[in-house]
């Protein structure tokens, strides 16, 4: 079957695709966005996690039929058109969050989703966000500083403005 | 680098400038620009013209004869290019890291519940799961040998591998073996000498990587007959090693880069798929990707070695260890892996960082028809910590004494002896670090007025309001060996490059260092910028086309490749400075290189590197051997058999819900001598990633495995700790040069992992009063143990 949708502000095709196929699977191998991660493939730990219409979910879990003619943004999405990192991906490598990495394109969109709905989240509400995406390198505490770090730029920057 | 006072003179900025991103500061990751934007190439993202995907089928059974292999059906399916077995195998049919034992496709027989037994190629994943699922396998199912009984029954000999199939093979279902006595052994004149003998018998479950990058990478046949393979491995030159005689390729033709990796702890040590692509590239002529599933992640990498573990322990009345035996028993599964080294390590690290006069120890690794066991971050220190740590607390209790001040009284320094006899010639401060810990603020006791049921346990799941909840604290510490031991020479290999460009100087550092998101890469940039007193370093891309650099495992990346760089580095600078001498005739004895410039502490700054270095280059190419050291004595234990000793201490706070026999770990407090910190950030890193897996050991992580079947292959059901499990880990570090070492630097990954679990578990027996004698520590354990 042929899904378009639009990815990160751009409309995309992809044809001959499978009816069994995620959309994790359409945006790495057919549509070249291969950010979104594959760690699980099963809505555990939070690696492929996407904004799909604005909310985020597990790209792996959702069939990539499910996204015709919907919105679609990924990690590749976050930065500014000229390259210029966003808030919360700076802030992931200032505060020493990334290690292997693997994890970090899922931790972007949902910090990014905390961030929007609760620009001053408590530890707590951090945690809960985050409970679904799973670290192996960090033990967690450097993502936790880099999300209070993005959280204190945010409110700071907004202050200013 | 220092900052020196120079008098008198012009450029004192240039000359006395010590990069800021030398080592000892936290400068950020090379690569993590591209991984926050998702732009950083893993093994799995890989992508080819043409390329095919590859699937292997694996065994149902955990041991079985294979009757026949059906292949046409799987052949049929459209899509389909090729269908191997081990038939089809050019070269050797068996490999293996220290044995070669294990065959690269099954051969007649299965000795582990999803053993590889024959591999697709095809143009989509799912056309490829389909085409496995068509071959027709006929077995003869086999009765597992899964326990310790099992296993010693001469009965069973045989059972897995033929006896002596192997040279290094011990015997019957015996892998390896390693036995060590000193001082006196443990006779009964020795046992008569304490007041006090505790006993214990400790069991712990097989633990996994669960790296989250999965198994992958991408083969690509090439012109000269040969292949190129992007792989994410610990150690690319020992992956070349082990695939071309079974690629029956020179080793030269077989050429290996490095792709992104979604982290390691010892799980990518060993062959996954690399063999398996290969040998579909060669076949179709394409390239072919291979990238496992989670399920298949589980079955197709070693995990830790499960243990069974007796200790007994005497002490005098005022708590000084007078003797410790020990007997050790790890599964290692169908196939060696490490196994042999792990014993090593088990027997030789299995006293803990205590000084004790007599000890005896018998450690041994089985083969087995459960999954095979091999390298996992703590290598065979983590199951024996658990052991010693559970006796040092079951004794501080026997004597009536601090657990804490138990420890210290008996903790080894610099210049007491390891049981093996060799010397701890450098700083041991074990007793330093629990003092430490101890005196870290605890956390404030559970708010009851104010309860957040998110920091309870059973969190979420809102299984308590706070009832029934009893706070407890432990305390450990432990003991890790750095590098390769037993008299290997793990070397490692640097080329640094210094040339001019875009009118600036820059360092090229090109090793074989396998980057598996320690920040090994940003290390190297550092020392770069120290040795050569420039600012720009660029990272070559790891390949096998500079020699090895070892494992990215024992702790040892630092250290050794870390060494080498440094070694490249400095032969650079002299090279640049004798080249300077020649052009010039400086007669100066104080000529280094700072702020991009060569300067003398007397005469200032000489010249720039770049009108020094011109058009010109320096390229050259070190290796670092680390000092030798000796096997041990099979029957004694003796010998000079690591390199390095690292140690950390913790403390564990946690509340435990004694109704539910749910545990929140509430606190996790790690202090460690790291020796010099290069950097860091990234050195608190990994002692927070090391505890949080201890922590996942202590009270979640179990590969669970009935009659050799593995019953939870997912992230589902094999639950690794999430953001909500783990609490707040403060780290002090100290550091203590150790003179034998690059910078005074002492390895720190694996320490707090060794460390770590007996806090946590010694804080729950502090709640709860409950012996437990098996991690991981289960519900059912407390609310159904009776108080140990």
């Amino acid at each position: 079957m042929r899904v378009t949708f639009t990815a990160n502000g751009k409309p995309v095709e992809a044809d001959d695709v499978w009816e069994g196929e995620s959309l994790l699977y359409v945006l790495r191998e057919r549509v070249g966005l291969p950010g979104s991660k594959n760690a699980c493939e099963q809505g555990e730990c939070g690696s492929c996690t996407v904004y799909l219409d604005g909310v985020p979910v597990c790209s792996c879990l959702v069939a990539a039929g499910q996204v015709q003619d919907r919105e679609v943004r990924t990690v590749e999405g976050l930065a500014a058109e000229d390259g210029e990192l966003g808030l919360v991906q700076q802030a992931f490598i200032d505060a020493g969050a990334v290690q292997c990495g693997f994890c970090t394109p899922g931790l972007l969109v949902q910090t990014d989703a905390l961030l929007e709905s609760d620009a001053q989240p408590s530890d707590n509400d951090i945690r809960e966000a985050l409970s679904g995406n799973l670290c192996r390198c960090t033990g967690y505490e450097k993502i936790m500083d880099a999300v209070r770090l993005a959280s204190a730029r945010k409110c700071a920057g907004k202050g200013s403005a | 680098m220092t900052t020196r006072t120079i008098q008198g003179q012009k450029n004192l900025q240039n000359i006395n400038q010590a990069s800021k991103d030398g080592i000892g500061g936290s400068p950020l990751r090379p690569d993590g620009n591209l991984k926050v934007k998702g732009e950083f190439a893993y093994s799995s993202d890989l992508w080819h013209e043409d390329m095919l995907w590859g699937m292997a089928l694996r065994s149902p059974h955990p041991r079985a004869n294979i009757l026949s292999v059906d292949i046409s059906e799987a052949l049929k399916v459209p899509g389909v290019y090729a269908v191997l077995t081990h038939e089809d195998i050019p070269g050797a049919k068996y490999y293996g890291l220290e044995i070669q034992d294990q065959p690269a496709l099954a051969i007649d027989k299965i000795r582990y519940h999803g053993e590889a037994i024959a591999l697709v190629a095809a143009d989509h994943p799912e056309t490829a799961r389909r085409a496995v699922k068509k071959i027709a396998v006929e077995y003869e199912v086999l009765t597992p040998i899964v326990t310790e009984e099992q296993c010693l029954d001469p009965e069973t000999h045989g059972y897995v591998h033929e006896p002596h199939e192997y040279k290094s093979h011990a015997y019957g279902n015996v892998c390896h073996e390693q036995r060590l006595v000193s001082g006196l052994g443990v006779t009964d004149e020795v046992r008569a000498l304490a007041d006090v003998i505790v006993s214990g018998d400790y069991e712990v479950g097989m633990q996994d990587q669960a790296f989250l990058g999965p198994e992958s990478g991408l083969a690509v046949p090439a012109e000269d007959g040969g292949i190129d393979l992007y792989i994410a491995t610990q150690w690319l030159h020992v992956d070349r090693e082990q695939m071309a005689p079974v690629l029956d390729l020179p080793e030269e033709k077989v050429r290996l880069t490095l792709a992104g990796v979604g982290g390691a702890f010892g799980g990518r040590e060993d062959i996954s798929m690399q063999i398996h692509a290969c040998l579909l590239a060669q076949h179709t002529g394409k390239p072919v990707k291979i990238v496992y599933s989670r399920d298949e992640s589980f079955y197709g990498h070693v995990h830790r070695h499960p243990a069974r573990m007796h200790y007994e322990h005497g002490a005098t009345r005022d708590g000084k260890l007078v003797f410790a035996d020990c007997r050790i028993v790890l599964d290692g599964g169908a196939y060696a892996s490490a196994s042999p080294a792990v014993v090593g390590n088990a027997a030789s690290l299995g006293h803990g960082p205590y000084v004790i006069p007599n000890v005896k120890m018998h450690a041994i690794a089985l083969y087995s028809n459960n999954p095979s066991c091999g390298a996992m971050r703590g290598f065979g220190a983590v199951q024996a910590a658990f052991g010693y740590e559970s006796q040092m607390d079951k004794l501080a209790a026997e004597l009536g004494m601090d657990p804490v001040e138990l420890r210290q009284l008996n903790a080894m320094s610099e210049g007491d002896f390891m049981p093996t006899g060799q010397q701890i010639d450098s700083p041991a401060p074990v007793a330093e670090l629990l003092r430490r810990v101890k005196d870290m603020p605890l956390p404030p006791p559970l708010d009851t007025e104010h309860l957040d049921v998110r920091q309870l346990p059973g969190a979420l799941s809102n299984t308590s309001h706070g009832e029934g909840i009893v706070r407890g604290v432990g305390y450990s510490v432990g003991i890790k060996n750095v590098g390769f031991s037993e008299g290997f020479d793990d070397y490692s290999t640097a080329r640094v490059r210094l040339e001019v460009i875009g009118g600036e100087p820059v360092a090229m550092v090109h090793t074989a260092m396998a980057e598996v998101g320690q920040g090994g890469v940003t290390v190297h940039a550092q020392i770069a910028r120290t040795e050569l007193g420039v600012e720009q370093v660029t990272i070559h891309p790891a390949n096998t086309e500079v020699g090895s650099a070892g494992s990215t495992s024992a702790s040892r990346q630092t250290y050794m490749t870390g060494g080498a760089v440094k070694l490249a580095a400095e032969a650079v600078r002299r090279e640049l400075i004798e080249k300077g001498r020649r052009r010039y005739g400086w007669t100066h004895q104080d000529i280094t290189l700072a702020g991009g410039k060569v300067v003398s502490e007397s005469a200032g700054v000489l010249v720039s590197m770049v009108d020094l270095l011109g058009d010109e280059a320096v390229d050259l190419t070190r290796e670092h051997h680390h000092r030798p050291t000796q096997a041990f004595d099979k029957e004694t234990g003796q010998g000079f058999g690591h390199v390095q000793y690292t140690f950390c201490a913790n403390r564990a706070v946690v509340d435990v819900d004694v109704e539910l026999g749910l545990v929140k770990v509430v606190e996790l407090t790690a202090v460690q001598d790291v020796g010099k910190a290069l950097n860091p950030l990234s050195v608190v890193g990994q002692i927070q990633g090391g505890c949080t897996q201890a922590l996942g050991l202590a009270v979640m992580e179990e590969i669970i495995v009935r009659d050799g079947k593995v019953r939870n292959a997912s992230f589902t059901d094999y639950l690794i700790p999430t953001i909500l499990d783990t609490p707040p880990i403060p780290v002090e570090i100290l550091e203590l040069p150790d003179p034998h070492a690059p910078y005074g630097l002492r390895g720190v990954g694996e320490a707090p992992t060794v460390s770590a679990t007996p806090s946590i578990v010694a804080a729950i027996r502090n709640a709860t009063g409950l012996a437990l004698n098996r991690i991981p520590v289960r519900p059912e354990h407390l609310t159904t143990e009776q108080p140990g």
